[in-house]
């Protein structure tokens, strides 16, 4: 088991967000807006997806050093799993599903001639011994099979839990927002467990210049969106939420000292400050070479830092936000009464102003999170992002453009980071409007 | 009703959609006229022929400077032939006493040798305000005040041009910037152990660095005649003579650095830097290295002419057709800053550029390899009537291994066969066939093809590596080296782990990761570990230079063709951590510096030829690199774009260009036909989407009017 | 009034001292000059003597911030000279030698001329259809616009731009694929990239006005004004645009300045020599003397935008009190 730094953030994450949530069930105040989330038909399938997408991160951030090879490389669960895909590596471009390479080369022969032809693949529809004439067939029966095997397995579990229900002597009633999330984990599991099955057949996104299948990048890239959208936010957060409160709480020379610092930050380029701090990482790195052989280190650091200086450059709209709650909850009678009755000014942060600015920082992070994984794309353009060893949907795009010019054009790379981002994101966007939209006092009241 | 109107209306519309050439990106008055069009992705940094080294610079100045050489534009192998100057060089060997020898002498004997330059009376240099002369003879513009050049930007504000006749004096002045210290040449280092006196100069100018260049002289450097100058050079050096086709060697007028020495200038980017001044058929007329260069005719160009022969097959190639007509035919050329390859490629196909080079994404689109190896166009380009020129570089890209490393180091059998291990694992073919689709030839040695003493394709096999011609020893061959090397399945006797090898890079390109990919597997073959550690450039040339590297890819571009410009690299007296020279590997053969010794100051003759091949022979057995490949170009022009020969030594091929501006009309009128109809489509389903939204408003509307 | 703009404009310069501070630590903890140097000096045969040389003509040979053996200990350093010397804006050379200043100012009207119609068309386009939407609420066309706003929203700008230029000029071949020129010939360049910049904003921007005019609409005087027997539309264009005019044009003043600096991305794509292009350039090529003048720029031109929201706030709303 090894632990990367990145992946430490994450439990570290994973466990403050749940104490949290145990924190904020029973809070009176979030009863209500809690209660809308739960009704809300497109909050919960986005939330849904979500989740989806963050265990397989999870199970992304498990790392072990193999012992398979002689390599020792680091590996994690979700590589353990993929482990057939992974080495299903081609020579280079090859469509989704198909049989053959995507560009010509010269065939020897068996009687040693030499012709200009498409060579088949080494794993895609290597099963086939005609694959002109077999493959749509074969795909197709493949496809049913795995969505009839998936859909087997999902009813069995169904039957169970409410066989288990039925023992119990409970009923379970699904109101439709149940039904929707139903038929949701429904299309997810029997598409996923479809599209695993399929390959380990076939290529299903195709593969990219070195013959890498994307199927593979695009799901291992999830990771990185992940974190960067994260662990950025549980950077940003301490900074933002102390100075915000501490700002408008206290106001006078705290307040001029933190507008200046958030001022002059906001004032920096954040793209040429990210520049700044990515390069001294290089150099940092560069410098040490002895503590980062581990490529997949090197690049697990400049994800950190990444992360970090994301955080520096992105807090202050929060604290600017929080700062202006914090004026006006200040004013509020029971905070004046507090004050009054000589309540240490701490205990008034912690327990009148902190739980009553708390879904502001909800609302921030779930609406960062999406612009966050969208700049990820934009620096890896640039060059200042992720390492360009680290899977993630910004080195795929960044690959890919170039591979817009050629002729036939290679269009799957550019696909398949396209839905994956885009699902992510939308499902972010979506959640994080149902968010705010519970959270808006102005719609509670009707 | 309304239906039929839409649907006449749009047949209306779809007839008249015929327009062309919406997406030209230059004005529609230039389209007749004899305008070459291409494209520069690296902005070139620097246009001073004394600085500048690079691919992206010589593309412009070498059409604006003229050293005294060139070579032929037609003939291989290489071959120098007089430019400026009336005929070849006259080379005469001194003794020690500085006493003129026989043209046999011995080379013991040989301390100096003068290389004699006779120019041809009567070039004069374009027209430049630095020139600019009033009726009594003073320049006008070397002494402005700073109200004389406050409405002054750029050059072409200058209201006055003048020009002169060329002068043996201006090469020498030349020579004179390259050794002064402030000018930063690349080739100083280089030149001071040759020329006599170009170091003491540098020196000398070190401590005095705001005269003018005309009052110092330098002791190797004189104009012997208004049109000829000596240059006197340490020993006996032939090659220097390609050193004088170089464009480090071009004139430069007094007046230029004067002219632009002007305090006011430098804020301006009005530089010598920036604005060249020379005799070439193109003067540089407008210089946005943001967005684009324009090179145009130079009305005082001296007479030359296209060549009357050629090699063999340039007849039938129509290469002769101009043969005897005078220089330039292009009025003017136009170089747009294209950073991104789509767009590049893309307007090369729509043929809004004249020539491309490919890229390895383009490819497969323009380009397939025939069964025997040969490149040759897709039907489709074909239709196009695009034309392509393939040449293999004057260059090679190795996979170094750093000797002064203890692993794969050293002069000891177990690490020479370690290496050999690895030349053999390292699949270049592949290499050359996923990376650059073909363009590019494996190396068997370090000479490409074309050099002096690399011989032809089937005696020069590297027969370490390779049991015959494209044959590569097997993998189990190369095990079996390991095995002898002591590391049996590529396990470390020491760890009893696999052997883990350190590869240096210096990326954060976008094929970078893929490539480092692939590196891996082909040591795994070997199972051997293969540790990528990439930094920046600075990092990665700090880690060669104190010899911290490991394994590392390196690169070498000639700067003549000459074999000496090649073995160089692994002389042991240029050996990297020692005397910080080009041997970037540490590779240190007595043998072999004995041989590099003799063979370069040789003429060609078969006793050099005999010599290169025990070089080659040596470098092949220890193996200090892995040769990788000789890249080739792949040159691609469009049907009405003439004489184009590659000429990997020369980059003045401008001149000898010729296009059809007419049958450039006509075909890009052709191929670029806007397709409109989708935009009917697209107003279409606005109109089919915003009709309910219409009636729900007028609803709406009703409704609370109510 | 006046006063209180002094105030503002003295209170620029510790803000930009800051940034200055912060950016020389960030490059110069990063590199020494020793690399900058070689970094820019190419490959070829290189010797510490012209390094040295290079370090001197670009004024990295002298120490940090404190120079024991000048006369001026403070002023003959690499901070002073290099930064401070920003405050009057003279950007110095940059490290591959060119003069900053002057490229700056050719480059910033390229940016200007793609940035400024992409502002003005995006404006237009968003506010009409946020009314549209609000006009439609709580009607199945609000949900829909809603709901393709989120999802343009979650396209990375980078597919807007490879799509755009895919089809409109490689497929359809209506415009230059990439390219700029002044003037009347600029035109036919800048309808790709202002096209794509407008549909790529979209999203946020209807949201963003949305949310703006449904406060609006929420307000009393609308009531009263529907009451007056007012048709929707009238309320609409009479009422809630011209209260809600406010706040989207002081929203738009601090982003006016911030214009110059350009698009890194479709600069870069659309090879339009501007600002957003130069700066990537130097990231690429290392060039710190450009982009340590970048970030001065960019400071500089934020501030002026806040100053600017400042005194629109007190132009357009007298009741704001200056303090």
């Amino acid at each position: 088991m090894i632990i990367l730094w990145t992946d430490s953030l994450i439990f570290l994450l994973v466990l403050v967000s749940i104490a949290s949530f145990f924190y904020v069930l029973h809070k009176p105040q979030w009863q209500r807006p809690l209660e809308k989330i739960v009704r809300n038909k497109t909050g919960m399938l986005s939330l849904l997806v979500l989740l989806f997408f963050i265990s397989i991160g999870l199970l992304d951030s498990l790392h072990f050093k193999s012992n398979q090879s002689n390599s020792h490389e680091i590996i994690s669960v979700l590589d353990y799993c993929a482990d057939t895909i992974k080495s299903h590596s081609e020579k280079t471009y090859s469509a989704p599903f198909a049989t053959h390479l995507y560009s010509k080369e010269i065939i020897l022969g068996d009687n040693g001639s030499k012709h200009w032809a498409h060579p088949r693949l080494v794993y895609g529809g290597a099963h086939l011994q005609h694959p002109e004439s077999e493959y749509k067939k074969d795909i197709a029966l493949k496809t049913f099979i795995g969505f009839a095997k998936s859909s087997l397995i999902f009813v069995l579990i169904g039957a169970v839990c409410f066989a288990t229900a039925r023992f119990m002597d409970k009923t379970i009633v699904l109101n439709s927002v149940g039904k929707a999330l139903l038929l949701l984990t429904f299309v997810l599991f029997t598409s996923s467990y479809t599209l695993i099955y399929l390959s380990s057949y076939y290529h299903v996104m195709g593969t990219d210049k070195v013959g890498e299948d994307v199927f593979y990048q695009a799901i291992k890239s999830i990771r990185t969106g992940l974190v960067i959208g994260f662990l950025t936010t549980l950077v940003m957060l301490p900074l933002a939420i102390v100075f915000g409160i501490m700002a408008g709480f206290f106001r006078g020379w705290v307040d001029d000292i933190i507008a200046y610092i958030y001022t002059t930050l906001n004032s920096i380029p954040s793209v040429l400050l990210i520049a700044a701090s990515i390069l001294m990482v290089q150099v940092y790195v560069a410098n040490h070479p002895d503590s980062f052989t581990n490529p997949l280190l090197r690049a697990d650091m400049r994800l950190l830092f990444l992360c970090l200086i994301l955080g520096v450059t992105s807090w202050t709209g929060l604290c600017r936000s929080l700062r202006a709650e914090t004026l006006k909850l200040r004013e509020m009678e029971y905070v004046q009464a507090a004050q009054a009755l000589g309540v240490k000014r701490a205990m008034i942060l912690y327990r009148h102003i902190l739980p009553n600015v708390m879904h502001i920082v909800l609302i921030s992070v779930v609406l960062d999170f999406s612009s966050l994984v969208l700049a990820e794309a934009v620096l890896s353009y640039i060059n200042i992002g992720v390492d360009p060893t680290t899977y993630s949907w910004g080195n795929m795009i960044n690959n890919a453009r170039l591979e817009m010019a050629r002729e036939p054009i290679v269009w799957w790379s550019l696909t398949a980071s396209f839905l994956f981002m885009f699902s992510l994101v939308l499902a972010a966007n979506l959640f994080a409007d149902c968010v705010s939209d519970a959270f808006d006092p102005r719609r509670s009241r009707t | 009703m309304t239906k039929k109107i839409i649907f006449i209306l749009l047949a209306v519309l779809l007839k008249g959609c015929n327009i062309s050439q919406l997406n030209n990106p230059y004005p529609q008055s230039s389209t007749e006229q004899s305008i070459l069009y291409s494209a520069f992705s690296e902005q070139p940094k620097h246009l001073d022929p004394a600085i500048a080294y690079s691919e992206d610079e010589y593309k412009f100045i070498a059409q604006v400077y003229e050293p005294p050489f060139q070579y032929h534009y037609l003939k291989r192998p290489y071959q120098l032939v007089p430019l400026t100057a009336r005929k070849m060089p006259t080379v005469q060997y001194l003794n020690a006493l500085r006493q003129p020898l026989g043209v046999d002498a011995n080379d013991k004997d040989i301390a100096f040798t003068d290389y004699i330059i006779d120019i041809k009376p009567g070039i004069k240099y374009q027209p430049h305000p630095a020139l600019a002369t009033n009726s009594n003879g003073n320049f006008l513009y070397h002494h402005l005040t700073k109200s004389d050049s406050a409405n002054i930007n750029t050059l072409s504000d200058f209201s006055q041009t003048g020009t002169r006749e060329l002068i043996a004096q201006d090469y020498v002045y030349q020579i004179k910037r390259l050794a002064d210290p402030k000018n930063q040449s690349p080739i100083a280092e280089l030149m001071k152990q040759y020329i006599v006196g170009f170091d003491e100069f540098g020196k000398q100018r070190a401590t005095q660095p705001n005269t003018s260049l005309n009052n110092v002289s330098m002791s190797g450097v004189t104009a012997v005649s208004r049109y000829q100058y000596r240059i006197r050079i340490k020993g006996k050096y032939p090659q220097f003579k390609y050193w004088l086709a170089m464009l480090f060697f071009a004139p430069m007028p007094w007046e230029a650095d004067a002219f632009y020495s002007q305090p006011s200038f430098s804020d301006k980017n009005i530089t010598l830097d920036w604005f060249p001044i020379g005799t070439g058929a193109y003067l540089l007329a407008e210089n946005n290295p943001n967005k684009r260069m324009v090179l145009k005719r130079n009305p005082n160009f001296h007479q030359e002419y296209y060549p009357q022969e050629g090699d063999v097959d340039d007849k039938k190639q129509g290469l002769l057709k101009d043969a005897g007509k005078k220089l330039p035919f292009i009025d003017q050329e136009v170089y747009s800053l294209e950073k991104e390859s789509i767009p590049y490629w893309n307007k090369f196909l729509q043929g809004y550029y004249d020539t491309s080079i490919i890229v390895s994404d383009s490819f497969d689109q323009a380009v397939q390899i025939s069964g025997t190896g040969g490149a040759f166009l897709t039907p489709s380009m074909q239709k196009k009537g695009i034309q392509l020129e393939t040449s293999v570089t004057a260059s090679i890209k190795y996979l170094g291994f750093n000797m002064l490393d203890s692993v794969v180091g050293g002069n000891s059998e177990s690490a020479r066969k370690l290496r050999l291990a690895i030349s053999i694992a390292i699949d270049y073919e592949e290499y050359i066939s996923i990376f650059l689709n073909g363009r590019a030839i494996a190396a068997q040695g370090v000479l490409p093809p074309g050099i002096y003493g690399a011989g032809d394709s089937n005696s020069n096999i590297n027969h370490y590596v390779y049991n015959g011609k494209n044959q590569r020893k097997s993998i189990q061959e190369a095990r079996q080296l390991l095995a002898e090397a002591g590391y049996t399945n590529g396990i470390d006797p020491k760890t009893n782990e696999a052997l883990t090898l350190y590869f240096d890079t210096a990326g954060a390109g976008i094929d970078n990761r893929s490539l480092m990919n692939w590196y891996r597997k082909q040591l795994e073959k070997l199972g051997v570990n293969l540790v990528i550690r990439s930094s920046d450039y600075n990092r990665f040339q700090e880690k060669v230079r104190t010899g911290n590297a490991q394994l590392f890819i390196w690169g070498w571009n000639a700067d003549y063709p000459d074999p000496e410009n090649f073995f160089f690299l692994l002389y042991g007296g240029n050996a990297k951590v020692k005397f910080g020279g080009e041997n970037g590997v540490n590779y240190q053969n007595p043998k072999f510096d004995r041989l590099f010794e003799q063979m370069r100051n040789m003429d060609d003759s078969p006793k050099r030829y005999e010599i290169i091949q025990q070089m080659q022979e040596l470098v092949r057995h220890d193996a200090p690199w892995a040769f990788g490949v000789h890249p080739k170009n792949f040159n691609l022009s469009h049907s009405w774009y003439h004489n184009l020969k590659p000429n990997l030594m020369a980059n003045n091929q401008l001149k000898y260009t010729r296009i059809d501006p007419i049958a450039r009309l006509y075909k890009r009128t052709t191929w670029n036909k806007a397709v409109l109809w989708p935009l009917w489509v697209i107003l279409a389903l606005l109109i089919l989407i915003l009709m309910p939204i219409v009636q729900a408003y007028r609803r709406r509307l009703q409704a609370t009017l109510k | 009034m006046i006063y209180y703009i002094i105030h503002r404009f003295l209170y620029a310069f510790p803000l930009l001292m800051g940034v200055n501070i912060l950016t020389f630590v960030l490059f110069f903890v990063v590199n020494s000059p020793d690399d900058m140097a070689r970094m820019q000096l190419g490959q070829k045969h290189i010797t510490q003597q012209a390094i040295n040389i290079w370090k001197q003509q670009h004024g990295y040979d002298l120490p940090l911030i404190w120079n024991e053996k000048a006369d001026n200990p403070i002023a003959e350093t690499i901070f002073y000279q290099k930064s401070v010397h920003l405050f009057v804006f003279d950007f110095g050379i940059s490290d591959s030698g060119r003069n900053i200043g002057a490229d700056i100012k050719q480059r910033m009207w390229p940016s200007l001329a793609v940035a400024l119609p992409s502002l003005v068309i995006g404006l237009f386009v968003n506010i009409s259809l946020a009314l549209m939407i609000v006009l439609f609420r709580n009607t199945y066309l609000e949900h829909l616009g809603i709901m393709l706003c989120v999802m343009l929203m979650s396209i990375s700008g980078l597919f807007y731009i490879i799509g755009g230029q895919f089809l409109l000029s490689k497929i359809l071949l209506l415009v230059p694929i990439s390219g700029f020129d002044s003037g009347v010939n600029g035109i036919k360049f800048l309808i790709l990239p202002v096209l794509i910049a407008v549909i790529s904003g979209i999203g946020s921007g209807v949201r963003w006005y949305r949310t703006l005019f449904l406060e609006e609409v929420e307000k009393d005087y609308v009531r009263t004004a529907r009451a007056k027997g007012l048709s929707e539309t009238q309320v609409l264009f009479k009422h809630i645009l011209k209260n809600a005019m406010l706040p989207i044009l002081t929203g738009i003043v601090v982003i006016l300045p911030l214009l110059f600096m350009g698009s890194l991305l479709t600069e870069s794509f659309f090879s339009i020599p501007g600002l957003g292009s130069y700066t990537i350039d130097a990231i690429n090529r290392q060039d710190f003397a450009i982009v340590r003048s970048m970030v001065f720029l960019g400071s500089v031109l934020y501030i002026i935008g806040l100053l600017l929201t400042d005194i629109s706030y007190t132009l357009v709303d007298p009741r704001v009190r200056l303090s």
